[in-house]
């Protein structure tokens, strides 16, 4: 099987869905002479053409807009932010238009809306984010953050083919980090809305998410070598519709939860995910919920700051010890 | 089919359109008065359940532009809040728009939202959202959907002299420009921004002067004179249809009225008021009909008569009708079944 990279696999899936519906497209900024800015659509306008592969002009309400218009017609538009800290610019379209519009109007707007996010690359305030939590709170979107490669590909492809809008964020940490073996021969979707067991444990769960996912399993395998814990690792996959299933599952297994995620503290997604545990499975608890999140600090660029701003192994690892001893 | 108002044709209409189809011009944009004088009245009935916005005075800007469209080639438009006539012209009926104003469950939005903001591709006519300026990267869209597909189709947006203080109206027009989309934006320059007059929306002298940034002709129309806005509209539309690419074009009208129904417009002055209403689109229209010997007095008559008991139909059928059912709210968010969203709710 061939050994595919994180961003190869998203470079693969849209690639495929491209040739199998002729309604795919891209758009954006610089995606295509230049083949975007992380090269993931590179070669794809001389394979689909300029009228399939359209650079925009640095518009990203325009690109979210022009991509909700086309959907509205049978189109399926992907439109890429060249980061996906730019993607507050179109805030107001993908949530007051593209959100509302089949709940309001009854027109579906099947669309993906996908870019570099995330940290730990060095990138300064304004090119390392982590807007999920933002959009969490709109009711109309799907949100999606693949940690492995194989869910790279199998969730933009499942995202593509969704029939509603799906924000898709790519965590620019594992472009070229995550390697996998994936069968070229095998048709790869991962289903939105569904978690995964990334490693199976009795002690504690770790519910997480994108490139946290790997500090939980070093975090899992550094307290199963030292402290001799079973610990399970829940990458969710899709944040909307969240899989409260398998969050549930694994707290009556485990009793112990932390949440780990990239994003800052205040508002983030694991207050979210608590109020659910607190909601479902509260007498299973054997601890408190506990979160390990950014600090509520705009992410600062040099080395020595941000990695002290975000949360490290040393962090899970810390708070998960805490949520063992409880 | 031969309309019961025609008459033998003159010679001389400025704009290649039929007797029967001035008429219409007529016909809708007297349609468009009476029922928001229907819903007026409902509203200080309190029936309406929100605010009722008027386009007293803009009859002639919103008709006679959506009239350019063709409706048999699959043309789109988006209206902006005082382009109920345009969306007539499309086919959009009194029932739905009374039924829109009164929540009512068989609106096309199921209650969902309100007034005239409804719509669909099939329908001609897409609704807008009230944040102004986002339809145009949407039209542009919809736009770039008919060229992708080499479709013979163009697509119309409205803008009004606020909306084009945004930043969705200028990402919009300059990627439609830039693609040479098949799109034709009307700025309906209407003196007001709820309270704010032009003049403080923007430095230019005139709007359609901006067209000159996004490399697009921009053309201005009065837009009381329904013959004119039809033929400006009509030139872009053919414009775009050829694969000429975006046109803007400023109608020059008036807000006769406030910004909704609660507004008192004490900011408009009075006398500016009245000079306008002395130019109102549909008396200077009735004129120009009468007096060109292209219709009469009694045959419009007969027009309005028919507009009277249609819109007393239509009251009489959208009065009685029952608002949605509470638990319908949750249903159709994403196109995941209904259920799946009762107990994503429910679980509180």
């Amino acid at each position: 099987m061939p050994e595919v990279t994180y961003l190869a696999a998203i470079r693969q899936g849209m690639w495929e869905e491209m040739e199998r519906d002729e309604n795919v497209f891209i758009l954006g900024e610089d995606v295509g002479a230049y083949g975007g800015a992380f090269k993931v659509t590179d070669g794809f306008l001389e394979r689909f053409g300029g009228q399939r592969v359209i650079d925009t002009p640095i518009s990203e309400a325009a690109i979210v807009g022009a991509a909700a218009g086309a959907a509205h017609m049978g189109f399926r538009p992907i439109a890429e932010m060249q980061f996906i800290d730019f993607i507050s610019c179109a805030y107001d379209m993908l949530t007051n238009y593209v959100a509302t519009a089949r709940y309001r109007a009854g027109l579906p707007t099947p669309m993906v809306v996908r870019g570099p996010s995330g940290g730990y690359v060095r990138g300064g305030p304004f090119h390392s984010q982590n807007p999920e939590a933002a959009f969490l709170h709109t009711p109309g979107l799907k949100i999606v953050c693949p940690a492995t490669a194989r869910d790279a590909k199998g969730l933009i492809k499942a995202a593509v083919r969704d029939e509603d809008p799906v924000l898709y964020f790519e965590h620019k940490y594992l472009y070229r980090r995550i390697k996998e073996d994936l069968p070229a021969d095998e048709e790869i979707l991962t289903p939105i809305g569904k978690a995964r067991l990334a490693r199976e444990g009795s002690d504690l769960t770790i519910v997480t998410w994108s490139a946290m996912v790997f500090k939980a399993l070093e975090t899992a395998e550094q307290l199963e070598a030292e402290d001799g814990l079973s610990v399970e690792v829940l990458d969710l996959r899709t944040l909307l519709p969240m899989d409260d299933e398998a969050i549930m599952a694994s707290v009556r297994k485990t009793n112990r939860v932390l949440i780990a995620h990239e994003d800052t503290r205040t508002g983030g997604v694991a207050g979210e995910i608590t109020a659910r545990i607190n909601n479902d499975a509260f007498e299973f608890l054997d601890a408190p919920v506990k979160r390990v999140a950014a600090h509520d600090v705009p992410l600062p660029y040099a080395p020595s700051l941000e990695d002290f701003v975000l949360p490290q192994t040393e962090d899970l690892l810390a708070a998960a010890r805490w949520l063992a001893a409880y | 089919m031969a309309s019961p108002n025609s008459v033998s044709q003159p010679p001389s209409i400025p704009t290649g359109l039929s007797v029967e189809q001035l008429l219409d011009l007529y016909y809708y944009m007297r349609l468009t008065r009476s029922l928001e004088e229907r819903l007026a009245a409902l509203y200080r009935q309190t029936k309406v359940v929100g605010g009722l916005f008027r386009s007293l005075g803009q009859e002639a800007d919103a008709v006679g532009s959506a009239y350019a469209l063709d409706q048999d080639k699959g043309d789109i438009l988006s209206p902006l809040i005082r382009n109920l006539g345009s969306m007539l012209v499309r086919g959009a009926t009194p029932v739905e728009v009374l039924r829109q104003y009164m929540a009512k469950a068989e609106s096309p939005t199921h209650g969902r939202d309100l007034n005239i903001h409804y719509g669909t591709p099939e329908q001609g006519f897409i609704g807008q959202i009230s944040h102004l300026g986002d339809m145009v990267p949407v039209m542009g869209g919809i736009a770039l959907s008919f060229k992708m597909r080499g479709e013979d189709r163009v697509a119309l947006v409205y803008v009004g002299d606020g909306a084009m203080s945004t930043g969705t109206f200028h990402e919009g027009i300059n990627f439609a420009a830039v693609q040479r989309l098949p799109l034709v934006v009307i700025a309906e320059n209407n003196g007001y921004a709820f309270s704010t007059p032009t003049a403080k929306q923007s430095a230019v002298k005139h709007l359609a002067d901006k067209a000159a940034a996004y490399g697009i002709p921009g053309v201005r129309a009065d837009g009381n004179d329904v013959l004119a806005v039809y033929e400006v509209t009509r030139r872009a539309v053919d414009r775009a249809r050829s694969g000429e690419g975006v046109t803007l074009i400023e109608l020059e009208t008036y807000r006769r009225k406030g910004h909704a129904e609660h507004d008192d417009q004490s900011y408009q002055p009075t006398e500016e008021i009245a000079r306008w209403e002395a130019d109102d689109p549909i008396d200077r229209y009735v004129r120009q009909l009468t007096s060109s010997g292209w219709s009469t007095p009694a045959a419009l008559a007969d027009i309005d008569r028919r507009i009277a008991d249609e819109l007393a139909a239509a009251v009489a059928l959208v009065e009685p009708e029952a608002m949605p059912e509470a638990g319908t709210a949750l249903a159709g968010v994403c196109l995941d079944p209904p259920e799946a969203e009762r107990e994503w709710y429910d679980r509180g």
